[in-house]
């Protein structure tokens, strides 16, 4: 047993992109969507132990793990490469696709024909695969196709939902979603005129010399990619997108991917930013620092009174997320290591946050088959298990002390301070409080108005949809006091980052 | 007792109220016993705490660490001599809340009792964190904790008033606390670099005299609980909620949270002398003095009993927060004081608000002429909580406002002598004619109550838990005048350990 653990553990770095692909291969050969869910469950689950067992390998050694495609050497093959921040992004997704399987079975069951499930069971691995490949990739191209991998089957995904308009939807976030990686792999495409590499580290070392010749092609390549991938991020005002597609996807669809798409393409920047580009690069010669801080705080408004108007839950969440990726990218922004640690926390917490959020939903949509606020009233007594779940991420994701957000608000209000933007300070806790009032809102519905037809029969989801939920409402509260797995390595990441790269 | 250490019965206060919210669900069916649970926990944790008060004073400062969130901020518990003064007071009165609650509850047969009770010990489990948080961010959890199970306390009706409430509950208290607040505490830990209580301050120093004014402001208004104007508007809001929840409010634990909480940031972030040499609290004393006499003036002008109650205990919260203003010694131990007299005269205030509404369905002043011949208990247990609010011996009140006098005097701060000796006058105006009024008229005779079966004036007292209730706190208004030696020494010792 230990042998084979010993002869596997150097190839966890390619098994973890293996796994999935080759189990979405298996599952789309089969024909119940029970066999199909099985199969993709137990390819899911050695996911998030391969994740952590190589960030703790990561983090034991200080040293990044590399792992050389058919051994070719770094600049010449494609490495996969796990550093601090691309483990803590590795056990963040992991962990999360794993936890929302018990949840999937009988969402996908009710909510999906029967002939497709065993397809949208191969989507979402593929989908799984292409963003696990993103993050663990060190290559600037292998990460584009990755990022096409999981985009199209991302679409296919949403477009599987039961509405009409999710086919629009799907449309809507396939323009937008090529428009954005066109306009990654322009960039990546100058890079290698420029400096001959695609390796991400390999490219940060060239740059230096090559920005003496080629200063306006570096920068033009810089600027397509930021923007490419913020289209993906979906941060405002690229963000149009995503209302409907989180809205109209099937439940578990928008469960996994509003905890983990936008969170590696939020990955995918802070790679380019920090690692390739570097901070002098980036933030000494370019605005994009005042750029970032401007937009996020411009999401962290604008999406959250949307939410305060919306009469739909799951766009509500949405909206929520449009505002909260605000936060992610302020930190960004802020680009020091209090401002990057909050974002990166921000990654995993809203990840947790979001995902018992999106799931409590999936639970509502599984017993009333809605989730706009006239159905949902009076679910409170009725399904009240489910809705004591709501309650709790609802204030993980207000950022209420003593759960998971209030941590990532401490850090990039730090961040803030640090940046000598106290201002942004107060914006911060400004736009929690619109938080407070769009969850509030929901709660207002809930508890307080009278039961709806389609409430009066509903009640609290089968244990394999409230265990999943609950796991991750723990989680809420248990990060907002335990923070040695987020803080602690998001700091270590933050300190990568902004120290190495500021020498 | 003496077996437990002071370390075991910190812990046991923190967790007792736990365990009563955890328990009182599995006995939903029985209300006899789930309320048995409540008075059980209720005793339990005034044993606890009232043990602690020995060891305290014989200088003890028991502590517990819980978690370490982030290096540097941690979950921790410390007793100090006046967070054990707000725990006594919180735990002494939950006893008597409960009593006076089952007596209420059942009476006007409130719905979901279980979530009433299950709530209201959370309530108390907060405030006990509160009371014993170590540093400014357990106290900051404790606060948002006690917001937050209060508003479903608050929102109990659930008719559309109640929401409405809630709302401006909600909004008021988490929106000052996270816009005011967690900046002041963010603000706190960039500039001393820590965030524990300590004796004598953490600030000296640290920061001019400008950022010291504006830092103290952001404490002052967002920890909006303590309900300085303008962010009171809450407070009267809430009286929508049954009369045990308004006792919660403004005798037990929130509004109590608050101004503790002022007071223990001026005494221990601050430090009285750090903000007494650098004159940057000097504006505190106006805006708490214009609260004071401005929320009696709108009390004054009410006619609903519960309203003008809760201006007045905007009045009286303001007169804490003045004294700790006044940043001397006496006037610090003045404000201690007065949070445990207030405490113990306004419970007993709205537990007679509450009695008339469960016997006569009276909720106005005007309409109650002569009602303290029907519930002579009551009323006289409402006069002694008035005498109290106007600051009259023999009752807790008066002790409050004398050290605040003196410690005025001492300073030469006229305004804030002024400030008092108005309120008083204020006070007596609108407290005196109720009970006035309640006594005006000839006690009704028994042609009378025949003849008046369909006004539904042929009430007597309300259930005898309730009148329990309030005359036991009524009792305890007087007693603490003539032996006002706990609070005091628990004043007195925290004096001594802020200035050896």
């Amino acid at each position: 047993m230990i042998a084979m653990l010993e002869s596997v553990g150097p190839h966890l770095p390619i098994l973890i992109v293996i796994i999935p692909l080759l189990g979405s291969l298996l599952v789309a050969f089969t024909r119940s969507g029970n066999l199909a869910w099985l199969i993709a469950s137990l390819s899911v689950l050695p996911l998030p132990v391969a994740a952590v067992l190589m960030t703790m390998s990561v983090l034991r050694t200080g040293q990044p793990l590399v792992y050389e495609m058919g051994n070719w050497p770094a600049p010449y093959g494609i490495v996969y490469k796990v550093d601090a921040l691309s483990g803590f992004v590795l056990c963040v997704v992991a962990a999360i696709a794993a936890v929302i399987m018990p949840f999937a079975r009988k969402s996908v069951a009710t909510e999906i024909p029967s002939h497709q499930q065993s397809w949208f069971y191969a989507l979402y691995l593929l989908c799984l695969c292409g963003l696990l490949g993103i993050v663990i990739t060190g290559d600037a191209f292998n990460a584009f196709v990755f990022l096409e991998i999981s985009s199209l089957s991302s679409y296919a995904l949403i477009a599987l939902g039961r509405h009409r308009r999710a086919l629009l939807a799907a449309y809507q976030y396939l323009i937008m979603g090529t428009i954005g990686a066109t306009l990654y792999v322009i960039g990546v495409g100058l890079l290698y005129l420029t400096t001959g590499s695609l390796n991400f580290d390999d490219l940060a070392v060239r740059l230096a010399e090559a920005d003496k010749t080629y200063h306006a092609s570096l920068m033009a390549a810089l600027g397509f990619m930021v923007v490419g991938i913020c289209l993906k991020i979906a941060l405002f005002p690229l963000h149009v997108w995503l209302p409907n597609a989180y809205a109209y996807a099937p439940s578990f669809a928008t469960t996994f991917l509003a905890g983990t798409a936008t969170k590696v393409a939020l990955y995918l920047l802070i790679r380019v930013l920090f690692s390739v580009f570097g901070v002098a690069m980036v933030y000494d010669r370019l605005p994009i620092s005042d750029v970032l801080v401007v937009l996020s705080v411009a999401a962290m408004f604008i999406a959250s009174v949307s939410a305060i108007f919306e009469n739909n839950a799951k766009r509500m969440l949405a909206y929520s997320s449009l505002a909260q990726i605000g936060y992610i990218t302020l930190g960004i922004g802020l680009a020091n290591i209090h401002g990057l640690t909050g974002a990166l926390v921000h990654i995993a917490n809203h990840a947790v946050i979001k995902t018992a959020l999106f799931l409590a939903l999936g639970a509502v949509v599984y017993r009333i088959g809605s989730a706009h606020y006239s159905d949902m009233a009076g679910l409170g007594r009725r399904m009240p298990l489910t809705m004591g779940a709501v309650v709790i991420a609802g204030l993980g994701l207000m950022g209420t002390p003593g759960t998971a957000g209030f941590i990532s608000k401490w850090y990039l209000a730090l961040g803030a301070i640090d940046a000598g933007l106290w201002s942004v300070v107060f914006l911060i806790v400004a736009s929690s409080l619109l938080s407070v009032i769009y969850v509030g809102r929901l709660t207002e519905v809930i508890f307080f108005r009278e039961p709806s037809p389609r409430a009066m029969a509903a009640r609290d989801p089968p244990l394999s949809m409230l265990v999943p939920l609950y796991v991750l409402a723990a989680a809420t509260i248990y990060l907002g006091f335990d923070t040695r797995a987020t803080a602690e390595i998001a700091a270590t990441a933050a300190g990568f980052l902004v120290g190495g790269l500021t020498r | 007792m003496t077996s437990f250490t002071p370390e075991f019965l910190l812990a046991a206060a923190l967790v007792i109220p736990w365990i009563a919210a955890a328990t009182i669900p599995l006995a939903h069916a029985a209300p006899n016993v789930r309320e048995a649970v409540t008075l059980l926990a209720a005793g339990a944790l005034a044993v606890v705490t009232w043990s602690l008060y020995p060891a305290v004073l014989a200088g003890a400062r028991p502590e517990l660490q819980l978690a370490q969130v982030v290096p540097g901020l941690d979950v921790a518990f410390r007793v100090e001599p006046l967070g054990l003064l707000f725990a006594l007071v919180a735990s002494t009165l939950w006893i008597v809340n409960s009593i006076y609650s089952i007596g209420y509850m059942r009476a006007n047969e409130e719905p979901r009792q279980t979530q009433f009770y299950v709530c209201f010990a959370v309530a108390i489990a907060s405030a006990m964190a509160l009371a014993f948080s170590k540093n400014l961010f357990t106290l900051f959890i404790a606060y948002e904790v006690l917001t937050l199970s209060t508003y479903p306390l608050v929102t109990h009706k659930g008719n559309a008033e109640a929401i409405k409430a809630g709302r401006v509950y909600l909004v008021l208290l988490i929106g000052t606390s996270m816009v005011l607040f967690l900046p002041a505490i963010l603000a706190t830990w960039v500039y001393a670099g820590t965030l524990d209580f300590t004796a004598g301050g953490i600030l000296a120093g640290k920061i001019g005299p400008l950022a010291l004014g504006g830092l103290l402001a952001l404490f002052v208004f967002g920890i909006g609980k303590a309900a300085v104007m303008p962010v009171h508007f809450w407070l009267p809001a809430a009286m929508v909620a049954p009369t045990p929840v308004s006792a919660l409010l403004h005798a037990v634990a929130v509004v109590k949270a608050g101004v503790f909480s002022i007071l223990k940031v001026i005494v221990y972030i601050f430090g009285i002398d750090t903000l007494a040499g650098s004159s940057a609290g000097d504006w505190l004393v106006y805006v708490a003095g214009t609260t004071v006499l401005a929320a009696s003036v709108v009390a004054l002008r009410q006619d609903n009993l519960k309203k003008r109650l809760a201006y007045s205990t905007v009045s009286q919260l303001s007169y804490v927060v003045l004294a700790a203003a006044i940043l001397t010694p006496i006037s610090a131990i003045g404000a201690a004081i007065h949070i445990a007299g207030h405490a113990v005269a306004k419970i007993t205030l709205f537990f007679a608000a509450g009695a008339i509404y469960t016997a006569a369905h009276k909720t106005e002043i005007s309409e109650l002429d002569g009602i303290g011949w029907r519930m002579p208990w009551t009323m006289t247990a409402f006069a002694i909580g008035s005498l109290a609010m106007i600051g009259l011996p023999p009752t807790a009140g008066f002790l409050g406002k004398w050290f605040l006098l003196q410690g005025s005097m001492q300073t030469e701060q006229w305004v804030a002598v002024a400030v008092v000796v108005a309120s008083t006058i204020l006070n007596a105006s609108y407290f005196l004619p109720i009970i006035v009024r309640a006594f005006s008229t000839a006690p009704p005779t028994e042609a009378d109550t025949a003849g008046t079966h369909h006004h539904g004036d042929d009430h007597g007292e309300a259930p005898w838990p309730m009148v329990l209730a309030l005359s036991v706190t009524a009792a305890m208004t007087v007693l603490m005048f003539f032996a006002p030696d706990v609070p005091l020494s628990l004043a007195k010792a925290m004096i001594a350990e802020v200035k050896p």
